[in-house]
């Protein structure tokens, strides 16, 4: 059962993970520094209540806040550029903070034992959840509890002028431009909105699984990252919900038993998603089974 | 209202837009001619902010706009279509409006729910123009799954959103049939019946005489004449621009 319960925590953690790339992506930027701030956000707040015994709640939100500003911070300079110079830029910026997470040497003494970020040896002894004697059960609530605040956020957000304007912003910037917007305000908040959120599942992730180290923070889970809203499509929060569900729930345990194919079936399940339904699995687009030509009206 | 003053603008070493100066009257529909690549859309793109201007100075109101950023100019009363439509195709037709709203004083967010459909005042005045482009009937369909001729009537609609003083229109009836450059000659008048100023640039002959006020003439990204629809007609530069010299 334990198993179950520790699936179910996985998909909650990649959820939020899925979501942060998702609202960065819904104004048309592909990010792949998602991993670099839920790695932030990770070691942050693993710090706060291990090192510094801050509780849980406000160390995550510390986490996504730090998180958050950082998006903030790079996404000016980021911004100026798009589409692949875009991507190359967040996954250079990515590996920058793998390398300082790498490179984080920070041990001190809490109750006689040596904790702390180790660099290359990761940072163990996040114990919050044993110490407080939450049960599996516990954490798995409390995480869904966290994704379904943060999912019903960006649902409602979604429908506000905001998801509108991001949208647009996302589909032709000359035109959003065109009718008043100013479109760094909105990607650099995208930008931001999108680094706390996944410095908020970085804080989860760093408590759930105890110990972390650089190499979890890399391009792989930036992958994941993006693929997630790319397979769900954009129509709506939901679908990244249900590709996090298929991806790690059916790629990634269920088919465990052919070990490392699996990674040659998800390269080819992402091929024939985007051949066959481009705009995600849930898009009311996708209802022609083959689109040939992407944008109408042109 | 609009002050253009010695224009120019360079593509490398092309220059699409040669000292051009002219103005437009609040209130008047301007309408700007000229044989393909004289200069017209640069002229819009510039007005517009899409472009830069290479030298010269564009006054809207009093003020210098010259290099003021594209998204500042619609709050300033300048909107435009674009004459290779560009709608927000994901987005309903509704929505496609309601952004546009955006710089009269309404947030970005707030609790503006899909179903509520934004605040009153602002729900209305979309309903309206919705009304007046004849969508109001297609308003939660996505723009891409429009015709064409609805989709350039969201164009125009999603314009006049912004609420502007000054309304750039780039061929606005180009692949429109006889009936839909008939409605669209109405709207226009319309337009300028509700204290818009009008600046057309269109291909549409017929349609550009009967409803401009005052004509511009571009070729070779230089003015050859100017004047009300008469004069423009029995100019000999324009006729030489358009129907070449007599042998």
């Amino acid at each position: 059962m334990n198993f179950y319960f520790s699936l179910i925590q996985v998909i909650g953690i990649h959820t939020l993970l899925g979501l942060s790339s998702y609202w960065i992506l819904l104004s048309g930027q592909v990010s792949l520094a998602q991993a670099a701030f839920f790695g932030i956000g990770a070691y942050l707040a693993g710090m706060l209540t291990t090192l510094w015994g801050w509780p849980l709640v406000p160390a995550i939100l510390m986490a996504a806040l730090v998180s958050g500003t950082v998006a903030f911070v790079v996404g000016f300079p980021a911004l100026r550029v798009r589409g692949l110079i875009l991507v190359v830029a967040t996954l250079a910026f990515g590996e920058m903070v793998r390398v300082v997470l790498f490179n984080l040497n920070y041990r001190i003494v809490v109750d006689g034992v040596e904790v702390g970020p180790a660099g290359g040896q990761g940072f163990s002894h996040i114990r919050y959840f044993p110490i407080n004697g939450w049960t599996v059960f516990d954490v798995m609530i409390f995480i869904w509890v966290v994704v379904a605040i943060v999912m019903a956020g960006l649902w409602w957000l979604d429908r506000c002028r905001i998801g509108a304007v991001l949208r647009a912003v996302g589909e032709d910037e000359v035109a959003a431009q065109a009718t008043g917007i100013n479109i760094t305000a909105i990607k650099v908040l995208a930008m931001t909105v999108s680094g706390a959120l996944a410095g908020l599942g970085g804080g989860v992730f760093a408590h759930y699984t105890t110990h972390i180290e650089h190499v979890q923070f890399g391009i792989v889970l930036a992958a994941f990252a993006i693929s997630y809203p790319i397979l769900g499509g954009l129509s709506s929060v939901f679908g990244t919900l249900l590709a996090v569900i298929f991806i790690q729930g059916f790629l990634i345990e269920g088919l465990r038993f052919i070990g490392d194919w699996r990674s040659l079936v998800f390269g080819l399940f992402i091929v024939l998603v985007m051949n066959l339904r481009p705009e995600g699995l849930l898009h009311p687009f996708s209802k022609r089974p083959v689109a040939r030509s992407g944008k109408a009206g042109g | 209202m609009l002050h253009v003053r010695a224009l120019s603008k360079n593509f490398g070493g092309i220059r699409a837009l040669d000292d051009l100066s002219f103005h437009i009257q609040p209130g008047e529909i301007h309408g700007l001619i000229g044989p393909n690549g004289s200069g017209k859309s640069t002229t819009v793109n510039l007005i517009s902010g899409l472009y830069t201007a290479s030298s010269g100075t564009i006054e809207f109101l009093g003020k210098d706009i010259t290099s003021l950023p594209l998204h500042h100019r619609p709050m300033l009363g300048i909107s435009r279509t674009f004459q290779n439509i560009r709608l927000f195709g994901r987005l309903s037709v509704w929505k496609n409006l309601w952004i546009a709203q955006r710089q009269n004083g309404q947030k970005p967010v707030g609790f503006l729910h899909k179903w509520i459909g934004g605040e009153g005042a602002a729900r209305d005045e979309i309903d309206e123009i919705l009304e007046f482009s004849a969508l109001h009937h297609r308003k939660d369909v996505l723009a891409a799954n429009l015709s064409f001729g609805e989709q350039r009537r969201l164009e125009l609609a999603r314009a006049i959103a912004c609420k502007p003083k000054l309304i750039l229109m780039d061929e606005p009836a180009a692949g429109m049939n006889l009936e839909e450059i008939s409605n669209l000659e109405d709207r226009i008048v319309n337009l300028k019946q509700r204290g818009m100023t009008v600046l057309l640039i269109e291909h549409h002959m017929n349609l550009v005489m009967s409803v401009s006020d005052r004509i511009t003439v571009l070729n070779f990204g230089r003015k050859i004449a100017e004047g009300t629809a008469q004069s423009v007609q029995s100019d000999p530069a324009v006729q030489e621009a358009y129907l070449g010299v007599p042998a």
